[in-house]
C-alpha cells in the first residue's frame, strides 16, 4: 500500500476526532438519562430513527432542514415524554432491568410502526445545500457537513452543561440523581424531573438522527448501530458521565480511525476491544461513580 | 390475580391468530385455487427474504412471480391444472432458508423451488433441494453454485454470477477511464467474489490494483477509510459491497469529493438501492445489472413484462432482482408446458432445452452448470431529465449473452 504521509495520518487523525464528535452526539442522551434516572433506554437508537423519519416528514411538508433542527427535538422529545408518563413511570424502584427490558420491547415495535407506516426501503436525505461540498482544512479535503455536525454537538453541550450547573432547575435534577428521597422530602415533585429528564434525553437522541441522516441515509433498522456505538462510549466514560462521554466518544473515534489506516478490516472490533480494555483496568470507566448499577 | 392476567392474554392471542389466519384466507388470490382442486395444483415454493435489510427487493421478486403465474393460469395452465406460489420468508438466514426450504418440500410437497436473495441462502437451500431431488432455481448472484461441489442436476441459476457482472463492468471501465485501480470492499463472500472478478477481467487490460480497503458488512461510517483510498490517487474506485453499505458509502464517497477526480464503479447497481440513497449518491457511478426496465425499446419481451405489471400494480414498473423472480418462475412454468409435465427429469430435460426470451432478450441454461447465458447490462446512475419515477439509470453498455464470459465447465470442475 502506498506510503504513510504526515498529511494522511493528520487528515486520518482529524477524521476520527470528527467521528469521535458523531458518537458523542449519539451517547450524550442515553448518558444523561442513564445518569439522572438509572434507566438503561434501549429504545435510544430507535428515538434516534424516529428523528431521522421526522426530518424527512417535515421536509415532505416543504420545510427545510433549518427548521427541522428545532422542530425534531421539539417531536421526539414531546413523544419521550409521553413514553416516560405512561410506561416508564410505573418501572421506577423495581430494578434496572425492567425499564431496560421495556425499552428493548419498545425498540422494536417502534422500528415496526415505522416499517409499517414508512416502508422497509428508507428514504434518500440530501445534506442541505449550503453545507454540501469538501473544505480545505490544511492537510486536506474534509466535508462541510461532518465540520457542521461537530459545531452542533458542541453547541448540545454547552446547552446542557449551563442548564445542568448553572439553572436552579439544573440543581435539582443533579439533587434528584444523588438523592431522590430527600429531594421529594424537600417539597420538589421529583417525578416531574425525571419526566423532564427524560424528554431533553430522547429529544437529543431525536436531534443526533436527524444530523445522521444526510450522513447515511434513513432506513428503519439505522437506530441498530448506533446503540452498540453509544452503548461503548456511555460504558468507556463512565455510565452517567457526560464529560466522561465526551472523552470516551473522541477516544474511540480516534482509535476506529487509526486502526482503519492500518487495519480497516479489525475498525469495528477495535471499539469492543478498547471497552474490554477500559473495563478489565477501570471498571466503573473513566469518570463513573461505582455502584450505579446495583 | 397473575393468573386472570395470564388467561385473558392467551385467549386474546388465540382470537389473534384465528381472526388473522382467516382473515389472511380470505384476502389471498389462492383461495379459489384452494377451493377447485387441491390436488391438481403445481406448486413452486418461494423462499425469499421478505424482512430484514433486502425486503423491498424480495417484496419486488414476489410481485413479479405472481406475474408469471397469473400468465401462466390464464393461459390455461397444464392441461387445467393451476400454479400457485407458496411463499415463505428466509429471514436472509441460511438456517432459516433451508428449515423453510425443508417444510416446502415436505409439508407443502412443492414440485418447485425458486427463489432466495442471497449467496449463501441460495446455497442452504441448495443443500436441501438437492438431496430431496427437487428442482431449484436461483434468483441471486453466486459464483459457487455454478461449480461442480455444489452443483447438481436439480440446480438452476436464472440470476447472473458476480463472475460475469464484474467481467462486463471491468471490462467497460477499464478501457474508458484508467489502469490505477483501488478497491473498497464488503468482508465477505460477495465482496471476495467482486474483487476477484474485477482482477480477473483486469488482467487483459493490465491493470494496477493499488489495494483493497476491506469493511465489515453493516459499516455505517466510511470517514476513516476514505481519506486513505483519495491518497492512494486510483484513476477508478471499485465499491464492492451491497445494500445498505453501497448505498452508504456511496454517499459518504459523494460528500468526499472522491468523484471529483475518481471514476466510480460498482459490480452491482440495485434500482432499489438507488431510490432508496437518492440521486445525489448515485449520480456518475457505473455498475452491473441483469434488468432494466428501459430495455423494452430494444425487445418486446421486455415491454410485453413491464406490461404485465404495470397492469397488476397499479403502473409500477419492475425492478431488476423483482425481474428475476418473474424469469426464475417463467422458465420453470415453461418447461412444465414443454414437457407436458411436472416429473422432475422430464422438465430438467425441457429447461436444458429451452431457448427463451420472456423479459431481457434472448437467454438459455448452459448443460454443464445450468448457469442462464445471457446479456449483463452496464448502466449509470443519472440525475437529470428523468422520465418517470422508475427512470434512475441508463443503458451505457451490454455484454451480450456469450458463454466466454463464463468461467469454462472445466474450470468449474464438470466433467466435459
Amino acid at each position: 500500500m502506498a506510503s504513510l504521509s504526515f498529511d494522511l495520518i493528520a487528515l486520518q487523525l482529524f477524521a476520527g476526532l470528527a467521528l469521535g464528535a458523531i458518537y458523542v452526539l449519539f451517547a450524550i442522551g442515553l448518558s444523561l438519562i442513564f445518569g439522572m434516572l438509572t434507566v438503561v433506554n434501549f429504545a435510544h437508537g430507535a428515538f434516534y430513527m424516529v428523528g431521522a423519519y421526522v426530518g424527512v416528514y417535515i421536509l415532505a411538508l416543504g420545510g427545510n432542514f433549518w427548521i427541522c433542527l428545532i422542530a425534531v427535538p421539539l417531536a421526539v422529545g414531546l413523544f419521550g415524554l409521553a413514553v416516560e408518563r405512561i410506561l416508564i413511570r410505573p418501572l421506577y424502584g423495581r430494578g434496572i432491568d425492567y425499564p431496560l427490558l421495556l425499552t428493548f420491547g419498545l425498540s422494536y415495535v417502534m422500528v415496526e410502526l415505522v416499517r409499517i407506516a414508512f416502508g422497509k426501503t428508507g428514504f434518500p436525505f440530501d445534506t442541505p445545500e449550503v453545507l454540501q461540498g469538501a473544505v480545505n482544512i490544511g492537510v486536506g479535503y474534509f466535508p462541510l457537513y461532518r465540520l457542521f455536525v461537530i459545531g452542533a454537538t458542541a453547541a448540545v453541550l454547552l446547552a446542557l452543561w449551563l442548564f445542568l450547573e448553572k439553572t436552579s432547575f439544573g440543581l435539582i435534577i443533579r439533587a434528584g440523581a444523588r438523592d431522590p428521597q430527600i429531594v421529594r422530602v424537600l417539597g420538589v415533585n421529583v417525578a416531574r424531573v425525571w419526566l423532564i429528564v427524560f424528554g431533553i434525553g430522547t429529544a437529543i437522541a431525536g436531534f443526533a438522527g436527524l444530523l445522521a441522516a444526510p450522513l447515511q441515509g434513513v432506513s428503519p433498522e439505522m437506530g441498530g448501530t448506533i446503540l452498540a456505538e453509544a452503548f461503548v462510549v456511555t460504558v468507556v466514560g463512565g455510565m452517567g458521565s457526560i464529560g466522561g462521554a465526551v472523552l470516551a466518544g473522541l477516544l474511540v473515534g480516534v482509535v476506529v480511525s487509526m486502526t482503519s489506516l492500518f487495519a480497516p478490516e479489525m475498525a469495528k472490533v477495535s471499539i469492543f476491544a478498547l471497552m474490554a480494555l477500559v473495563l478489565i483496568i477501570r471498571p466503573q470507566g473513566f469518570f463513573g461513580r461505582a455502584g450505579l448499577m446495583s | 390475580m397473575a393468573r386472570k392476567i395470564t388467561n385473558g392474554s392467551i385467549s386474546r392471542r388465540r382470537l389473534l391468530t384465528t381472526v388473522s389466519a382467516g382473515a389472511a384466507l380470505a384476502a389471498s388470490p389462492f383461495r379459489v385455487n384452494l377451493l377447485q382442486a387441491q390436488e391438481a395444483t403445481i406448486k413452486i415454493g418461494f423462499p425469499v427474504p421478505l424482512t430484514g435489510p433486502y425486503g423491498a427487493e424480495a417484496q419486488d421478486q414476489v410481485r413479479a412471480a405472481q406475474v408469471a403465474i397469473a400468465q401462466f393460469n390464464d393461459g390455461g395452465g397444464l392441461g387445467g391444472r393451476k400454479a400457485e406460489l407458496i411463499v415463505r420468508d428466509d429471514k436472509l438466514n441460511p438456517g432459516e432458508a433451508a428449515t423453510r426450504t425443508l417444510e416446502l418440500v415436505e409439508k407443502e410437497k412443492v414440485n418447485f423451488v425458486v427463489g432466495s436473495l442471497s449467496a449463501a441462502v441460495q446455497l442452504a437451500i441448495n443443500n436441501v433441494t438437492k438431496e430431496r431431488g427437487v428442482i431449484f432455481n436461483s434468483i441471486s448472484q453466486s459464483d459457487a453454485i455454478n461449480e461442480a461441489a455444489d452443483f447438481s442436476k436439480y440446480t438452476f441459476h436464472e440470476a447472473l454470477n458476480p463472475h460475469l457482472t464484474s467481467g462486463a463492468v471491468g471490462r467497460y471501465a477499464f478501457a474508458k477511464f484508467g489502469k490505477k485501480v483501488a478497491f473498497l470492499s464488503a468482508d465477505y463472500a460477495y465482496g471476495h467474489e467482486m474483487v476477484h472478478g474485477f482482477l480477473e477481467a483486469g488482467k487483459a487490460f493490465n491493470i494496477e490494483n493499488l489495494g483493497d480497503i476491506r469493511h465489515p458488512i453493516g459499516t455505517t461510517d466510511y470517514s476513516t477509510l476514505l481519506p486513505r483510498l483519495q491518497a492512494l490517487k486510483p484513476d477508478i474506485l471499485c465499491i464492492c459491497n451491497f445494500g445498505r453499505d453501497q448505498q452508504i458509502s456511496l454517499k459518504q464517497a459523494t460528500d468526499f469529493g472522491v468523484k471529483k477526480t475518481i471514476q466510480i464503479i460498482a459490480p452491482l447497481l440495485t434500482h432499489a438501492g438507488r431510490v432508496a440513497a437518492g440521486p445525489q449518491a448515485y449520480d456518475g457511478v457505473i455498475g452491473g445489472c441483469s434488468f432494466y426496465w428501459g430495455l423494452e425499446d430494444k425487445f418486446a419481451s421486455t415491454k410485453a413484462f413491464n406490461e404485465a405489471f404495470r397492469k397488476m400494480y397499479d403502473g409500477k414498473l419492475p425492478t431488476d432482482y423483482g425481474a428475476l423472480g418473474y424469469g426464475g418462475v417463467r422458465t420453470i412454468l415453461a418447461a412444465v408446458k414443454n414437457a407436458g409435465s411436472v416429473d422432475t427429469d422430464k422438465v430438467i430435460a425441457a429447461l436444458e432445452a429451452l431457448k427463451y426470451d420472456f423479459y431481457k432478450g434472448p437467454q438459455y441454461y448452459r448443460k454443464c452448470d445450468h448457469q442462464s447465458v445471457q446479456s449483463v447490462l452496464v448502466i449509470q446512475s443519472k440525475s437529470k431529465e428523468l422520465r418517470n419515477e422508475s427512470d434512475v439509470f441508463e443503458i451505457i453498455a451490454t455484454d451480450e449473452p456469450n458463454e466466454a464470459n463464463l468461467r469454462s465447465c472445466e474450470e468449474l470442475g464438470h466433467k466435459a
